[in-house]
């Protein structure tokens, strides 16, 4: 197809007025995203709205390449070691990018499964338990810490059985593993293998890409790998240049933890 | 800012008569409304202005947008997408849910299909703002249908039935609506005369919206020039996030929408999108003939020995007293499906029986047709998903309603088709091709690869009443006080599954003339699943219309049983229609208020005889 054209963008600096002018490094830049257009790179422009609004001076956290150790609250070693290698298959590192260990997602699953989520938070709990159709969708009596507590038993119990542990086998041994869970013709003491699989993927896919504040996308490293700027919110300008990508470090909940308020003298919501 | 008045109810005593706790009584009001979401914060305002003394009883928390909403804790994906913090407590008040009569009704035990919302505001405070009318059509649509198509054209089993109300007098109504949120939009037939930029299908407004459309998103340039290619009609969609500074008839000055990409699910920090937070709510609790109570969940509305008056309502505080609040007027304000249960819980109205087709209330349940289009672009087109409000799509009415021919396909009904980019909010969004493995590095490169090179039309269907699908009480299940949960049964008609074929091999084709490398139609497939989110657009179960045989409500949406009740919500719809529900209960509910303020109110009694 024929691209659109970029609109005409200009490079200029980043103005905030606060008090005194100043000229400020440009945190947020607007890149052709074509290499034949690339020399149109552009700023984003500065506002007339209120200096709260600017994102310049949003810091530039650090990107680190070792992951730290994390501290586990819910999940015991046996189950740290395979939910750790398990992550790992679920979203490996690779020339993308960090994976799911790099990100931290076994320590987001295991302050989830140790907080309130794990505890039932947000899930129905009373019976009678009658398993429907898949239109009706989770009906066990499991909590998301109980589910996983007694399957990873399970699972290990059965592991033993097998030889070496799931952390030891080949990666396609693991990843055939896994696939054993998906496809979910067993039960694991109660809990439908496919049912865990399933709990395990979207928690993983949760802690590698939510808020870092969580625990996991360590270093913002999943929003990086997409481009996602995060809690960043002004796009007034930049929604305009059609086409063009947009360049800016990531933002977390947690540079910024109580925030800025929105007051507008003029309007009555923001002053009580 | 005053915010009201708040009542402590500390001052009251309990009394108990042999170990049994009994409602305190309080003091008699004129109106008690129930629930202070959009419908109730409007209708309260209108009658405290007009010297009614106005008690509203929400069960959520009071919520404002300081401090509540404000940024970046509002960009939460995790606690307010995934985590549903703004929804109804489902732990404590879910539904049950099966696809057909033959099943057992088991507990949505999480939220997925559809999410309401709670506290002060209600549901809109987490909504999109896409702000539609409805067509003449849509409100006349039995005998529309009967008169163009001729009469075995319908499936046997559909219940579609007129609204016993018509375009032409919600008209004034919609636009005070549309004037009170602020909506950002491009008029297409002002009084009759077809507007450039538009929608040509659209019916004749008396005005355009108060304020210009949006800014067009990179995927909304890219439909307009390919729907335009293929001789169809692109306009901006109606948003109320607005495109400028706005203030409002009430006098409340609103912000502009700066595309932060966290409109549904979330609540707006920026003034930007209207909410009753930000277009009627200071105005309300200014008044003091209103009073606000937070944190009182009604158990039901109180009948007289005869049936047909309404005392009044008993509710459950947030301490776990039990007290009674006398009122002239009861009005029942509460999202879709809890209009229904309120009623049925209640005992007003007879309720409905799929097997021998009497009775109404839980009737004509319906709900919205959700298909979609995914386009694959290559990696040098960049689409930016995440710049975004929750209504700045481009959009075509084309295939929506009865704006095409339906001779000889089968179906009634249709879809608006839109390029409507509402975020790019990873957890959720992260769009990758059929056949790509679902973890692994297969998905993961995937992901990478699509995420900023995707567009998504949203192919928004209408939903056609049909006599299996209806609500009820569940037998078995109960909330956190006591009470029968609703059972909903209900999967896709024929006829709407025929629709969604239709309507997404036309937006497969505006996919393929934008130039994407793929084209994936998704049309809507059964059966109906509560484990995926489509929309929140509950309807009927308490509808409207001119035959109390068919109907709960008459046209003026007052029970035909108890006329001190009046029953407001898209639970009025009789089926529902091609676009998002908000912008018809908005234009419901000032016509509720001018016949209370003009009628009802000086001479209580039937509206329309039964």
């Amino acid at each position: 197809m024929k691209l659109p054209t970029s609109p005409h963008v200009t490079r200029r600096s980043f103005v905030v007025s606060a008090g005194v002018a100043t000229v400020v490094p440009p945190a947020v830049a607007l890149v052709a995203g074509s290499a034949g257009a690339a020399a149109a790179a552009a700023h984003h422009p500065a506002r007339s709205s209120p200096p709260a609004l600017a994102s310049a001076a949003a810091p530039v956290p650090p990107v680190s390449s070792t992951p730290e150790r994390p501290v586990y609250l819910f999940f015991n070693t046996a189950e740290v070691q395979f939910i750790e290698a398990a992550c790992e298959r679920l979203i490996p590192a690779d020339d993308a990018g960090a994976g799911a260990l790099a990100a931290g997602v076994p320590n987001y699953l295991d302050k989830q499964l140790g907080g309130a989520w794990g505890a039932g938070e947000r899930l129905y709990r009373s019976g009678p338990w009658i398993q429907g159709s898949p239109s009706q969708g989770y009906q066990l009596p499991f909590t998301p810490a109980e589910l996983f507590r007694t399957a990873l038993r399970a699972i290990n119990t059965d592991l033993a059985r097998r030889g070496p542990p799931f952390s030891e086998l080949s990666a396609d041994a693991q990843d055939d593993y896994l696939k054993s869970l998906e496809k979910g013709n067993h039960d694991l003491d109660g809990v439908p293998a496919a049912v865990f699989f399933d709990m395990l993927l979207k928690m993983s896919i949760e802690g590698f890409f939510s808020d870092p504040v969580y625990g996991g996308n360590r270093d913002m490293v999943a929003w990086r790998m997409i481009g996602f700027p995060g809690a960043y919110a002004d796009y007034y300008e930049a929604i305009d240049h059609h086409g063009v990508k947009f360049e800016r470090a990531p933002m977390s909940i947690g540079e910024d933890g109580q925030g800025h308020v929105h007051v507008h003298p003029e309007i009555p919501a923001s002053v009580g | 800012m005053d915010r009201g008045t708040y009542t402590s109810i500390r001052k009251f005593r309990h009394p108990s008569v042999e170990g049994v706790t009994v409602a305190q009584r309080l003091k008699e009001v004129d109106v008690v409304v129930i629930g202070v979401g959009m419908v109730g914060s409007i209708l309260a305002k209108e009658l405290a202005a007009a010297g009614y003394k106005v008690v509203g009883l929400e069960r959520g928390t009071t919520r404002f947008t300081v401090p509540e909403f404000q940024s970046p804790g509002i960009h939460d994906e995790l606690r307010f997408d995934v985590r549903k913090a703004l929804m109804q407590d489902n732990t404590r008040e879910p539904v049950t849910f099966r696809n057909h009569s033959s099943e057992t009704g088991l507990p949505i035990r999480r939220w997925e299909s559809f999410l309401p919302g709670t506290g002060l505001g209600g549901s809109m405070v987490h909504w999109n703002g896409q702000t539609f009318r409805f067509q003449a059509n849509d409100f006349e649509l039995a005998t529309r249908t009967r008169e163009r198509y001729g009469k075995g054209f319908l499936d046997p089993d559909l219940t579609l039935q007129d609204w016993g109300v018509t375009y032409d007098e919600l008209e004034p109504h919609y636009d005070r609506f549309e004037y009170l949120l602020g909506t950002s939009g491009k008029a297409g037939n002002l009084k009759g005369q077809i507007q450039p930029g538009g929608d040509p299908h659209e019916s004749p407004r008396s005005r355009d919206y108060p304020t210009p459309p949006q800014k067009e998103h990179y995927s909304g340039a890219l439909f307009r020039k390919a729907a335009s290619s293929l001789g169809h009609h692109p306009f901006p969609q109606p948003s109320s996030n607005l495109s400028q500074p706005y203030t409002n008839p009430e006098g409340l000055k609103m912000n502009t929408c700066v595309f932060c990409g966290f409109c549904e699910r979330y609540a707006c920090e920026h003034y930007a999108k209207s909410t009753p937070q930000t277009f009627i709510l200071p105005v309300l609790l200014a008044n003091s003939n209103f009073e606000l109570r937070t944190g009182c969940q009604v158990q039901r509305i109180n009948l007289d020995s005869s049936k047909k008056r309404a005392t009044g309502v008993t509710y459950i505080d947030n301490a776990g007293r039990e007290l009674e609040q006398p009122a002239s007027l009861v009005i029942t304000c509460l999202f879709a499906i809890n209009n229904i249960r309120m009623l049925l819980l209640s005992g007003i109205g007879k309720p409905y029986d799929p097997v021998t087709g009497k009775g109404v209330v839980g009737r004509n349940y319906a709900y919205q047709t959700m298909s979609t289009v995914a386009s694959f672009f290559d990696e040098d087109v960049i689409i930016n998903p995440f710049m975004a409000s929750g209504a700045s799509g481009t959009m075509i009415n084309d295939f929506a309603g009865d704006n095409f021919d339906h001779s000889g396909l089968g179906f009634v009904g249709g879809a608006f088709i839109g390029a409507v980019n509402t975020n790019g909010r990873p957890i959720q969004y992260h769009p990758t091709p059929p056949g790509t493995p679902t973890w692994g590095k297969g998905w993961k490169d995937a992901v990478v690869k699509h995420y900023n090179h995707t567009v998504m039309f949203s192919l928004h269907g209408s939903s056609v009443s049909q006599r299996q699908n209806y609500a009820d009480l569940d037998p078995t299940y109960k909330d956190a006080w006591g009470q029968p949960l609703l059972r909903i049964t209900f999967d896709f008609p024929k006829n709407d599954l025929r629709m969604a074929e239709y309507v997404t091999a036309r937006g497969v084709e505006i996919g393929k003339a934008m130039g994407a490398k793929q084209v994936v139609g998704s049309p809507r497939k059964g059966p109906y699943t509560t484990q995926q989110y489509q929309t929140t657009h509950n309807t009927g179960g308490t509808v409207m219309g001119n035959d109390p045989s068919t109907s709960v409500v008459n046209r003026y949406l007052q029970s035909w049983d108890v006329p001190n009740v009046f029953v407001i919500g898209a639970s009025a719809y009789p089926q529902n229609a091609s676009w998002n529900p908000t912008g018809t209960l908005g234009a419901l509910t000032y016509w509720v208020a001018d016949a209370l303020k003009s009628r009802y109110l000086k001479n209580p009694g039937h509206l329309v005889s039964p």
